[in-house]
């Protein structure tokens, strides 16, 4: 139970006498005529200004031909980037996320620089980066997956490797919150089993770790797939630049533009949805969602959270329990590593 | 190093216009969610709505293109004019997409930090007599803030790297990015030299801020 | 253990991914000794265009269509190949060097200005036309009719093109520079009243204005030449010599006068109408 959850049945306001229905009814129109005057002034500028509710200007999204030369391969290549590049984060995400908890400083040390870096860096910086670098680093990234044929840095790698990199990078924060909130009595019952660190890790730890923390990497995929739409500055063929496409051929910027944020919301919020009842299903199995690192300065995990991350997997829709640990004294509020109540 | 001290100075223009971009926004965004978080738990169920409907489609939408709205929606189609000069124009811009945005990251942590406040904090304020509005302004969120203050680092500094993309998306301005992206496309620096130094620039302005809000949410932290 | 499955399922993805990701991106013409040479023997081509250029190349659900795209579709044709047969690839300006260096496509025809710098990496055939910068401005605007008006103006340019530098910088205009996205941004920021001229190679401009006949108006004061050239991989001589041979039958047939009356006659572009001299080819 907690606030928000009452605040239907009025913990920060008594049940409405008369006097307050009325009052709320008020309220209500006035929020109502706002909207109205909103909603007319926009529609209005849009219409007296290049006439942007002109039939010709939307009727190319009812053609087939639109949406099978343009929509349809953007998004496909859009779905493709992020799902090539979630692949990538992932296995960079726990390479990464494991090498911080490493018993080795040699290896605990780089792999957080590494994290920490590219956690600072706008990820438009990087695929500017990609790009300018393209010859040399496709030379190096052959060598070093040792491929059989030439990595050729486009728009579409560039986009894959700036993605990589930094969601990436916020997964190894992840996955390493997920292991820390892991509780400590499960290690030490394999370790006491015999079982080697290797195996502690990979067949007690992780395990746990990515089941709870599989909606805040669900949520990180999210803010994945909207950035990848930074692809367009770098013409990667995906979803928006197709619709930017289509507004140069067929002079509609605003109407495409719109008709793309609905479809890039629907996509989102499905998956938001997706880890909204993954968090449900764990909580309705006893186990506490874990929240990754959002007190900076308490511990490593200082440099950047991306905008998503933070916020979004701590909020829970209003009917699931509460996520976090409320009668814990951690210091650093609801978001902190280890914060949730694992029930082991 | 050269090819970083040659171009001071368009590294110092690029990042000023970066740490503006921040700031205002960042003021703004904050004075948003704030609101639109009062209205998520006000008790008038329209306005609950609405805050939720703008959070979750402003929240879902690429930033490129709420930029690109502001842009040539706002900007263009809307003719909405902040100032003569085209830089302090497209800046005006800006920051009316990037707190429209981060306002919905505010409001979410706000809201987090509203669910670990114990509901019997607003029992009694409410025992005592106090309003919707006394209840919120005075109890509940000065109790969220301190709470969330770990968070609310994290979304500031998440608006710090998202100013880049106001170098594009039909708004052009001339921040960090874009001066380092200038400098590869002259061909007269070196490429590895010059990203390096525009990264060390966004340490520099990310690094400290987050252990300010990390010192910041320890001191305030409330005892429970 | 179903994480574990998870596991392995995520490693087979990563390997999958990697081996599919890149297997797309090679091919090529490596085991031909020329662009000529693959024509002749496999009477196909892959020629790279831009997608978002009205009036040059502009992607339609029925494939790019434009100047440089009836250029380069009659000079492959020249060279053995047939329409059918040319397999279209989008090159923006920041990948044509990239592309043809990496074989990903045989021939470019981008408006692809030859320049020296370029002419280390690629080589060029033609130029197949000589385009000049310009400006254009809305048509009711009375107030700019020369590149000294711009004083002060807001004035629109893609971000990572020159053609803004070339009036601020080299010509010294104060102009107030609003960098957009793209040209179709520039363009819309236009028709709103935003900026107040664009300024870009005039055949770019002409693109453009033939979308939208009567709205906007040509300056048709040219200052800065670029030549259009078709790039090619370093060192072809051969492929550059039949090139040059086929744009200078495009131009004696006629055939380049009528593609440019096609995509430009309705407009008040005032296109070249006669071949321009060809670059020398590289040395064999």
């Amino acid at each position: 139970m907690n606030l928000l959850q009452q605040s239907q049945a009025s913990v920060l306001f008594d049940a409405p006498g008369p006097k307050a229905r009325a009052r709320y009814t008020v309220y209500s129109v006035i929020t109502i005529a706002a909207l109205i005057a909103l909603l007319a002034w926009v529609v209005i500028q849009f219409d007296r200004r290049g006439d942007q509710w002109a039939a010709e200007k939307w009727t190319p999204f009812l053609q087939p031909e639109t949406w099978t030369a343009f929509i349809l391969p953007g998004m496909a290549n859009t779905l493709g980037a992020a799902a090539v590049a979630t692949v990538f984060a992932l296995v960079f995400g726990v390479i990464f996320g494991i090498g911080r908890l490493s018993d080795h400083a040699w290896v605990r040390v780089p792999a957080g620089m590494v994290v920490e870096f590219f956690r600072a860096i706008p990820l438009l910086m990087l695929i500017f980066f990609t790009m300018a670098i393209g010859g040399p680093l496709g030379q190096a990234l052959t060598f070093v997956f040792a491929v059989p044929f030439r990595i050729v840095v486009d728009p579409f790698t560039a986009v894959v490797i700036g993605l990589t990199l930094y969601n990436g990078s916020v997964l190894a924060e992840i996955f390493r919150a997920g292991i820390n909130a892991v509780p400590k009595g499960q290690s030490e019952a394999a370790y006491s089993l015999g079982m080697r660190k290797s195996q502690v890790m990979r067949l007690v730890l992780l395990p746990q770790a990515v089941t709870t923390m599989m909606p805040a990497i669900i949520m990180q995929l999210v803010v994945l797939l909207k950035d990848s739409a930074l692809g367009y500055i770098v013409a990667f063929p995906e979803m928006l630049r197709a619709f930017t496409l289509i507004a140069t051929g067929e002079q509609n910027v605003i109407p495409a533009a719109m008709v793309c944020a609905v479809i890039y919301i629907a996509i989102n919020l499905s998956l938001t949805r997706l880890a909204i009842w993954l968090e449900r299903r764990n909580a309705r199995r006893g186990r506490a969602t874990a929240h990754v690192g959002a007190a900076p300065g308490v511990d490593a995990a200082v440099a950047a959270v991306p905008a998503a991350s933070v916020p979004t997997p701590s909020v829970q829709p209003d009917d699931t329990p509460e996520p976090v640990d409320r009668d814990g004294t951690d210091p650093a509020g609801p978001d902190a590593p280890g914060g949730g109540r694992p029930a082991g | 190093m050269d090819d970083i001290f040659n171009n001071l100075d368009s590294f110092v223009d690029g990042f000023s216009w970066t740490i503006r971009l921040t700031l205002v926004s960042a003021a703004f965004a904050f004075a948003i969610g704030v609101l639109l978080t009062a209205m998520r738990v006000s008790p008038v169920p329209l306005l609950r709505a609405s805050a939720t409907v703008y959070v979750e489609t402003i929240r879902n939408t690429p930033l490129t293109l709420v930029l690109l709205f502001c842009g040539l929606g706002l900007g263009n189609t809307m003719q909405l004019q902040f100032s003569d000069r085209v830089e302090w124009d497209v800046f005006w811009l800006a920051v009316v997409g990037l707190s429209a945005y981060t306002a919905c990251f505010v409001a979410e942590s706000l809201r987090a930090g509203i669910n670990t406040i114990p509901f019997g904090q607003a029992e009694a304020a409410r025992s005592l007599g106090l309003t919707f509005g006394q209840n919120l302004r005075l109890i509940v969120l000065p109790q969220a803030l301190r709470t969330v203050i770990g968070p609310l680092g994290s979304v500031f500094i998440a608006l710090t790297k998202n100013t880049t993309v106001a170098s594009v998306a039909g708004l052009g301005v001339q921040e960090a990015s874009r001066e380092m992206r200038l400098l590869f496309d002259q061909g007269q620096t070196d490429v590895l030299v010059v990203f390096i130094g525009f990264a060390i620039g966004f340490i520099i302005l990310t690094l400290p801020v987050g252990y300010f809000f990390g010192w910041l949410s320890k001191r305030l932290a409330v005892a429970r | 253990m179903r994480v574990r499955r998870i596991g392995a399922i995520t490693a087979a993805a990563a390997a999958a991914t990697l081996v599919l990701s890149s297997c797309g991106l090679v091919g090529g013409s490596a085991e031909y000794e020329s662009i000529l040479q693959k024509a002749e023997e496999t009477g196909t081509l892959v020629i790279g265009v831009k997608y978002d250029q009205p009036g040059l190349g502009l992607e339609t659900p029925e494939g790019p269509v434009g100047f440089d795209v009836d250029v380069a579709t009659y000079v492959a044709g020249q060279l053995g190949v047939t329409p059918e047969n040319i397999e279209w690839v989008e090159t923006a300006s920041s990948n044509r060097e990239p592309f043809l260096e990496q074989g990903q496509v045989d021939l470019v025809f981008a408006t692809y200005s030859i320049t020296e710098e370029r002419q280390d990496i690629v080589s060029f055939g033609g130029p197949y036309y000589v385009a000049q910068q310009d400006i254009l401005v809305a048509a009711d605007n009375n107030d700019i009719n020369s590149p000294e008006d711009l004083a002060d103006q807001p004035l629109c340019s893609a971000s990572g093109s020159r053609s803004a530098e070339t009036i601020t910088e080299t010509m010294e205009i104060p102009a107030q520079l609003r960098e957009a996205g793209n040209y179709s941004e520039c363009i819309e920021l236009l028709s709103g009243g935003s900026v107040a001229a664009v300024t870009t190679d005039n055949i770019i401009l002409a693109g453009f204005a033939a979308q939208r006949p009567g709205e906007l108006r040509m300056l048709n004061q040219p200052f800065q030449e670029e030549r259009y050239g078709v790039g090619m991989p370093h060192g072809d001589t051969e492929t550059c010599e039949a090139v040059n041979a086929a744009i200078a039958q495009m131009w004696e047939d006629g055939s380049a006068a009528e593609f440019l009356e096609n995509h430009f006659g309705e407009t008040d572009f005032a296109y070249a109408e006669e071949q321009p001299d060809f670059e020398p080819c590289p040395a064999a």
